[in-house]
């Protein structure tokens, strides 16, 4: 086993227009044209798919689940950002 | 197509080293439990037990050579497909397990483990995988019977794994069971065309069903007394249903298909019990299950030597694909400058 390695894409397919491209998995490919190609084989067999992302799995940033609650915590407390915190009497319509 | 319950077998030679637990890791795994009692979702850079992420590796990467090497028995007769419409289904059929391997192989890949130690583990014999494809498929129904029955048991141990505490590999089963119930349903309409067919095709329609059906069985893994992983791996909601329970869905889902086939499943201690419900079936013989285990089945030799050539003869193919991909690169960064 003494090949170089293929470096790995992240796949991410459109499943039609008007809705966004959503993560289905990865693959391995020696660039991104045979990854977009193997994508195309493995994850729409079955009219999945109009659209394909390749993404160099390398190049994403994600954010550490350890540090979850320092991120993501502060916008529990903030009910004010959601309608459901404002008071508007029941007689007026349409708001 | 498939994943075995050879946890209990498989990990007997490497046993944990003991350890100290830290207090803090001991709250780590106090934590991890109650994130997957809640039916929380465990993500590939979440913290994990090491035990859990080593139990899923061996899970997820046997499943992965299990649809990889299965491909290999119903591959056989691709070529010798009595009409095209069986053919087109048949290489479709193939086509969906090669792809069930690399959601697999992915998913695997999310715990931190490399693609080619998985493969490399496989072609080394180091690795195990489903005992059911180490059968050879010598005439026409043995692909309507893999598809009845050996599919069929899949999807009955499949469907559970979809809720699996491991992110990746829940989305994977997702997909997987999704596309495994086409393979089953043409498996049964191959089985149906045979046994109404003439006296000689029903004849290899039964003998297809004697031959495939108490491996079908052994394909849920030992009896839950002989299964030491169980626990745990259910307490970690690896696993939500025991392999008898899985085993007995399966037996009393497909005897009446047997039935309408007009087929006789080859167990004369086979019966409907009106008291549970739940038909009685004969005992194991798990002798030819551990032999299989150890290789010494009917064809474990040459399944790992028919992907150890594929493997060679596809050598050529990955360097090409690499040095093409470096010359298109230097092109375009000549272009560029």
């Amino acid at each position: 086993m003494d090949r170089k390695d293929w470096p790995l894409f992240e796949i991410f397919i459109r499943p039609k227009n008007g809705l966004s491209h959503k993560h289905v998995g990865s693959l391995h490919a020696a660039d991104a044209r045979m990854a977009l190609d193997n994508a195309r084989d493995v994850y729409t067999r079955r009219g999945e798919g109009v659209s394909i992302w390749a993404v160099p799995a390398a190049s994403i940033a994600a954010s550490d689940p350890s540090e979850k609650a320092s991120l993501f915590d502060p916008a529990d407390d903030k009910i004010y950002r959601h309608p459901t915190f404002y008071d508007i009497p029941a007689d007026v319509k349409n708001i | 197509m498939y994943t075995q319950g050879l946890d209990a077998r498989a990990e007997q030679g490497a046993p944990p080293s003991p350890r100290l637990v830290t207090e803090d890791e001991a709250r780590l795994q106090g934590r991890f439990q109650e994130r997957v009692d809640a039916e929380e979702k465990i993500e590939p850079r979440d913290w994990m037990p090491e035990g859990y992420r080593r139990t899923l590796v061996r899970q997820i990467s046997q499943h992965a050579h299990s649809e990889i090497v299965g491909m290999l028995p119903e591959g056989n007769w691709v070529t010798r497909a009595p009409t095209l419409r069986r053919k087109v289904a048949l290489l479709a059929k193939v086509q969906d397990e090669g792809g069930h391997g690399l959601y697999l192989y992915s998913a695997a890949e999310t715990l931190g483990v490399s693609r080619d130690e998985l493969v490399g583990q496989l072609l080394s014999g180091k690795a195990k995988y489903s005992s059911i494809f180490n059968y050879p498929t010598p005439t026409w129904a043995d692909i309507g019977a893999i598809g009845w029955l050996v599919d069929g048991a899949a999807i009955m141990n499949q469907v559970p794994l979809c809720r699996c505490s491991y992110g990746p590999y829940a989305r994977a089963m997702v997909r997987i069971c999704r596309e495994e119930s086409f393979h089953q349903r043409q498996g049964y309409e191959l089985m149906l065309a045979l046994a109404q067919g003439t006296p000689e095709q029903k004849r290899m329609a039964q003998d297809a069903l004697n031959r495939w059906w108490w491996p079908s069985l052994m394909m849920f893994g030992p009896s839950d007394d002989q299964s030491a992983h169980s626990a745990q791996n259910m307490a970690w909601k690896i696993k939500r249903f025991s392999n008898d329970e899985l085993r007995q869905r399966f037996v009393d889902a497909t005897v009446p298909q047997a039935e309408f086939l007009g087929l006789t499943i080859p167990d004369p201690e086979l019966r409907f019990d009106a008291g549970t419900g739940h038909y009685e079936f004969g005992a194991i013989d798990w002798t030819e299950f551990n032999e299989i285990l150890k290789g010494n089945g009917p064809c474990n030799r040459e399944r790992i030597e028919a992907r150890r050539k594929a493997w060679d003869d596809g050598a050529w193919v990955r360097e090409a694909a690499v040095a093409h991909a470096d010359k298109r690169r230097q092109r375009a960064l000549k272009k560029a400058g």
